[in-house]
């Protein structure tokens, strides 16, 4: 293990530390922090309101006036819209949410040790290619995948892939697993790639002069080296797939989709409800928001990343 | 290290476990949803339908049908989908067919149909539209000779509404001709010595489509469904002389500073104000007439009349409605209407497409609680329909005699829709109505 680069950025480090820890940093800093979560605050504050006050005046006079209900929660809670109700699509939204945030990253580290550690002819062509994927946006995949997924694959007469179903409008996850899978792995691919690579190649060697196998190092080497970057990619990844209702809604039924699904109907057909999302995104906002409390020690770190390298 | 071990194996284990369980609920029912099951099974059959309406909208109609799907052995699953109209096209051309799919416009429909996916309707099902619908409503199902969808509910735009108390006031009635309703607004005129008529055009990027509304139902009314058909197709020009006496005539309501805009201000008050607040004027008593669909009766719920009410819409009450009396002579209706379309040849599909066309599903739907539906199916009991403002729109749906059309501008390709929207926009602000015929007619070359 060399000195040099770990004590380089040791020293950048220190010196942004400094700057960024001077009174007037820190205070501008709380003051942006606070105008940023105004609205939150005041979706918040709404989401409490009784709907007569919602709809007629601003959630900022709730503190001249102040009238707290529950009822908005209550109403959302009993919501219900084509046959399902919000803890249902709760319980979808994970369901969904989880591996396609896992598989990506499971793939996409495989992929990424691949390309920055094995020595293999067009490898940085094969980077740039998986990369330059992300330029295709989701919308066009979504009729070719579509086909996929209900007419399968057959190849010279031999049917490889039966597909899932004849009718998209039963059930199944697995359309959406694979789909946010394919659509996230070239950015998963180019982060992770780029933690991979910042790994000093002294290290591989001396792991490689032990005697250990590409196995080896990428399980106990790289694995843990990469740990911030897969956190802060796993949440980027989780709220992507969390909020997500287009591709939800074209390979789901209704008994199968997200929360962000019962979000959009809460409104009614007419807008008239609009108030009920005040409590529904809240409801909605939990999971990400424990999520993110859970990983932000990482998140930090992971996108810090390659940044003080000097 | 062994820390990092611990939580990648953990997250590895919950992905699996749920790749399992995920993976394994796909199996299971599929075989009751497959398209084509064979006509033998005994299962309960399943169908799918897809439509727009969502949430309470979404649940009134599963309630329509609910005890005829038990009854019957079929359990109906229905999917709401705000953006129907763009996801019906991408599941099409993916193969990803529900059984039933509801439009809620014949124009895309008849799109879909083209596809060549829409089975056409069984001869049991083709009675029953035969029996319970209008030739107009007959036809926009049609394509090649054949006919394949089955007309669903119905809503009906060009009401206008006005205070029963306030004409017993001022001693007039509702009028039965287009000449008595100028005479009306006149004598309102004087009696009021300010504005008799509001209109509110703001819909935010569709701003202008309530005018666009009055004047489809006026040409339908003046010059009847062959010109409007052909209008609608583009044959029949704005700049011709059907459409252009259609906009002299609402001009001289619409334009009129003595007539408008009441409650809101001068004529180019129109474009600003928003569709749904005429209902805070007509309930305040600023306003008298104003003309918009039945749907403005949930608007009078938030009102509030001059003593400080909620207004009573009722015959005897603080606000009613009558349908745009006739230009001439033929009672006519502008307005929509969901068609259900079947994509799937089973037998256990084409009995719920049956029953969709039955005078029992009309009964059904517009009995369902708290819903506010109509049905142009001649087979209802429009009796059992409660409401009285939605049981005379019915009667004039359901009546042989009337002409129905759906409203032109969304039946037009969207250029011209929205030419026509700013063109109704600019004509309000002043525009010569010329000027306004050609600009509009000149969208048609950019179809």
């Amino acid at each position: 293990m060399t000195i040099t680069p770990i004590a380089k950025s040791a020293r950048v480090a220190k010196r942004s530390h400094r700057t960024l820890s001077s009174p007037w940093a820190t205070a501008g800093a709380i003051i942006l922090a606070a105008i940023w979560t105004v609205p939150t605050l005041g979706l918040f504050v709404s989401s409490f309101r009784p709907a007569a006050d919602i709809t007629t005046s601003g959630w900022w006079t709730f503190f001249a006036h102040p009238a707290v209900t529950a009822q908005n929660y209550v109403q959302t809670w009993n919501f219900v819209s084509s046959g399902i109700t919000v803890s249902q699509t709760l319980l979808n939204s994970l369901t969904i949410t989880l591996p396609a945030a896992l598989f990506p990253i499971m793939l996409a580290l495989l992929i990424a040790y691949a390309i920055a550690w094995m020595d293999f002819r067009g490898r940085h062509v094969l980077f740039v290619a998986i990369f330059a994927l992300q330029i295709v946006p989701l919308q066009m995949l979504l009729v070719p995948l579509l086909k996929l997924y209900t007419g399968g694959v057959t190849l010279f007469g031999v049917q490889v892939f039966p597909g899932f179903a004849a009718n998209s409008l039963g059930s199944g996850f697995a359309q959406v697993w694979i789909t946010h899978t394919m659509s996230a792995l070239p950015l998963a691919t180019f982060m992770l790639h780029n933690a991979l690579a910042s790994i000093p190649g002294e290290v591989m060697e001396a792991a490689q002069i032990d005697g250990a196998g590409h196995g080896q190092i990428f399980l106990r080497l790289a694995l843990p080296l990469a740990v911030p970057t897969i956190a802060s990619y796993a949440i980027f990844q989780f709220l992507w797939v969390w909020n997500d209702l287009l591709v939800a809604t074209i390979f789901t039924s209704g008994q199968n989709a997200p929360i962000t699904k019962i979000l959009a109907d809460l409104s009614g057909v007419k807008g008239q409800d609009w108030y009920l999302l005040t409590a529904g995104t809240f409801l909605a906002v939990i999971i990400p928001l424990l999520v993110f409390f859970a990983l932000q020690r990482f998140f930090v770190r992971g996108l810090l990343a390659g940044a003080t390298k000097g | 290290m062994a820390k990092h071990y611990g939580i990648l194996g953990l997250a590895g284990a919950t992905a699996l476990a749920l790749a399992l369980a995920g993976c394994s609920t796909p199996t299971t029912s599929n075989t009751a949803g497959t398209t084509g099951a064979p006509a033998t099974t005994s299962a309960p059959a399943t169908v799918t339908i897809y439509g727009t309406p969502t949430g309470d909208e979404g649940n009134q109609w599963e309630a329509s049908w609910k005890s005829w799907a038990a009854a019957n052995n079929i359990t109906i699953q229905y999917t709401g989908d705000r953006d129907f109209t763009t996801n019906i096209s991408t599941k099409i051309q993916g193969n990803a067919l529900p059984d039933i799919a509801v439009f809620p416009q014949p124009g895309l429909m008849q799109a879909v149909i083209g596809t060549g996916k829409v089975q056409a309707l069984d001869a049991t099902t083709l009675a029953e539209v035969t029996k319970n619908f209008s030739a107009d409503w007959q036809k926009y199902g049609t394509a090649n000779g054949k006919q394949y969808a089955v007309p669903l509910d119905a809503s009906a735009k060009g009401y206008i509404w006005y205070s029963p108390a306030a004409f017993k006031t001022w001693g007039v009635t509702v009028p039965t001709t287009w000449d008595d309703l100028m005479t009306l607004t006149a004598t309102i005129q004087s009696k009021v010595g300010g504005p008799v008529w509001c209109a509110g055009f703001n819909s935010g990027d569709a701003t202008g489509w309530p005018g666009t509304d009055q004047l489809a139902e006026y040409v339908l009314s003046a010059s009847g469904g062959d010109v409007y058909d052909k209008w609608v197709a583009g044959d029949v020009k704005f700049t011709d002389q059907p459409i252009a006496d259609a906009f002299t005539a609402l001009g001289k309501i619409l334009l009129d500073p003595r007539y408008v805009n009441a409650g809101f201000g001068d004529v180019a008050s129109i474009n600003s104000t928003p569709f749904g607040d005429v209902a805070n004027a007509l309930a305040g008593g600023q306003c008298a007439l104003t003309n918009q669909a039945t749907f403005l009766q949930a608007s009078f719920a938030t009102a509030k009349t001059a003593a400080g009410t909620t207004p009573k819409v009722a015959q005897d009450g603080d606000i009613w409605a009558f349908m745009m009396p006739p230009v001439a002579g033929k009672a006519s209706v502008v307005g929509g209407g969901d068609f259900a379309v079947a994509f799937t040849d089973s037998p256990a599909v084409q009995k719920v497409m049956a029953y969709l066309a039955s005078g029992d599903y009309a009964n059904s739907l517009i009995t369902v609680p708290g819903a506010t539906f109509i049905t142009a199916n001649q087979g209802v009991d429009v009796t059992k329909q409660a409401d009285p403002l939605l049981a005379s729109a019915m009667k004039t749906l359901v009546d042989p005699a009337t002409a129905f059309r759906f409203g032109a501008g969304d039946a037009m390709p969207s250029v011209v829709q929205q030419a026509w929207w700013k063109g109704t926009v600019d004509w309000i602000n002043g525009t010569d109505q010329t000027t306004v015929l050609n600009q509009i007619q000149s969208a048609w070359a950019d179809v």
